[in-house]
């Protein structure tokens, strides 16, 4: 989708403010709010593309004004809603309905280092020829897709030339969708960047956006 | 609320705190009230990031990668198998890509979409790095970006920006600073910063101790 969160290239955000000795959670309900959301994540009733969707759905100005975790809860609220772990009521009221099933185990603390340490590779090992070669010229599609895409707006038409090959990958837009995991080619693509924004870029510059082969057409 | 008192559906919405903290606590008791959360984990996921995994992970793999030549063609060519050597992977990190800076060849990461970060090897993001201001300037302004971190580069130097789009997960290998030849791997590691391993610093002698 066309959202506000696709910011590759946009003015007006200001200035980057870099905190020296940043804490990794500046308030406790931070912490919180990120282990809440990988202990329910546990349960496998989403995906991490369904997951980064919900964020986008957010409503532009609300996801402009929100805090990074606040996003985080509002998006676990949704998901939680959406597969029946809980009921819009039971959130607001913040307690379980009468007769309400209970889903167990939950995620234990002995689970954690083991889920930390096996992560959850979105790679696949399936067979497949990748459709480019590297060094092969392509071009982006021109695409507007309305569900979730990882393909940024600001290299959409845009000629570049296939770097590597990453490997096989689960593909987002369907994956984020429920509609499998449709897995392919995914390549890193070099761009220039005067291809990308122009003569005012410098010659030398380049910047390289991994892409699945769904999003690229040879040149 | 009890559930005697009817209300109108227009307040429904005002039950839910917008405190997020209230809201946070709020939802984690329903969570455990239903069974679905154990408190224990959440302790453990959290201490997990704040005191056993961040970025001295990736300062002991550039350390290595500075003293042994070997270990650096192998972290260039397979950085997972490289990284996993230390006893590093997993999470946010399951797909490994290590881009080196050279003296014509600056290397700056990147999620224009999200918050894509190799939690592997630096923990979890700081907050600029999530920021609408970096993810929008750093692939149109990249040299902007970098002096207002205090990085001025000279127009030879190419600029390569890496946007993390998919579930590869990018670190830089910094340029070893002039003057460390006589340092051991542990102090050269003392020297490497996070906003090094983004790229948007250098690894200078006078950053030991700075951000962690």
């Amino acid at each position: 989708m066309n959202g506000v969160h696709d910011m590759g290239g946009m003015h007006g955000m200001g200035p980057i403010h870099n905190e020296r000795n940043e804490p990794v959670f500046h308030e406790p309900w931070e912490g919180r709010t990120y282990g809440l959301l990988f202990a329910m994540g546990a349960f496998g009733k989403w995906t991490l593309d369904a997951l980064r969707h919900q964020i986008e759905l957010i409503s532009p100005a609300d996801y402009l004004r929100m805090r990074y975790y606040e996003k985080w809860i509002a998006a676990l609220v949704e998901l939680m809603v959406k597969t029946g772990l809980v009921t819009r009521a039971e959130v607001e009221s913040g307690t379980a309905a009468q007769g309400s099933p209970k889903m167990s185990p939950a995620l234990t603390a002995e689970k954690v280092p083991i889920m930390v340490a096996n992560g959850d590779p979105a790679s696949r090992n399936v067979p497949g020829a990748p459709r480019f070669q590297t060094g092969q010229r392509v071009r982006a599609r021109n695409m507007h897709p309305v569900g979730h895409t990882r393909l940024p707006r600001y290299v959409r038409a845009k000629l570049g030339t296939i770097d590597r090959n990453h490997g096989v990958f689960v593909f987002p837009d369907t994956n984020a969708h429920g509609l499998g995991e449709k897995p392919q080619h995914v390549y890193s693509v070099r761009f220039t960047a005067r291809e990308l924004w122009g003569q005012q870029a410098a010659p030398r510059d380049t910047v390289y956006v991994d892409l699945w082969d769904d999003y690229l057409e040879p040149a | 609320m009890s559930p005697e008192v009817p209300h109108a559906h227009d307040h429904a919405h005002q039950a839910v705190p917008s405190d997020p903290a209230l809201r946070v606590k709020s939802l984690e008791s329903l969570l455990v009230e239903k069974g679905l959360v154990d408190r224990a984990a959440l302790d453990a996921l959290i201490d997990t990031y704040e005191h056993k995994i961040g970025p001295r992970n990736g300062a002991r793999v550039v350390a290595r990668a500075w003293v042994d030549p070997v270990y650096r063609q192998r972290l260039l060519t397979n950085a997972d198998a490289a990284i996993a050597e230390l006893g590093y992977g997993g999470m946010q990190g399951e797909h490994m890509v290590v881009v080196e800076n050279t003296p014509k060849l600056h290397n700056l990461v990147v999620c224009t979409l999200c918050s894509c970060y190799p939690w592997s090897v630096l923990g979890l993001p700081p907050v600029w790095y999530k920021s609408a201001p970096y993810r929008s300037r750093s692939v149109i302004d990249p040299r902007g970006v970098l002096r207002e971190f205090g990085l001025e580069l000279p127009e030879d130097v190419e600029v390569r920006v890496w946007d993390s789009t998919a579930e590869v997960r990018y670190l830089v290998l910094p340029q070893r600073p002039a003057g460390t030849e006589g340092l051991s791997e542990e102090a050269l590691a003392a020297l490497v910063t996070r906003d090094a391993m983004v790229g948007v610093a250098k690894v200078s002698l006078s950053e030991a101790g700075g951000v962690p």
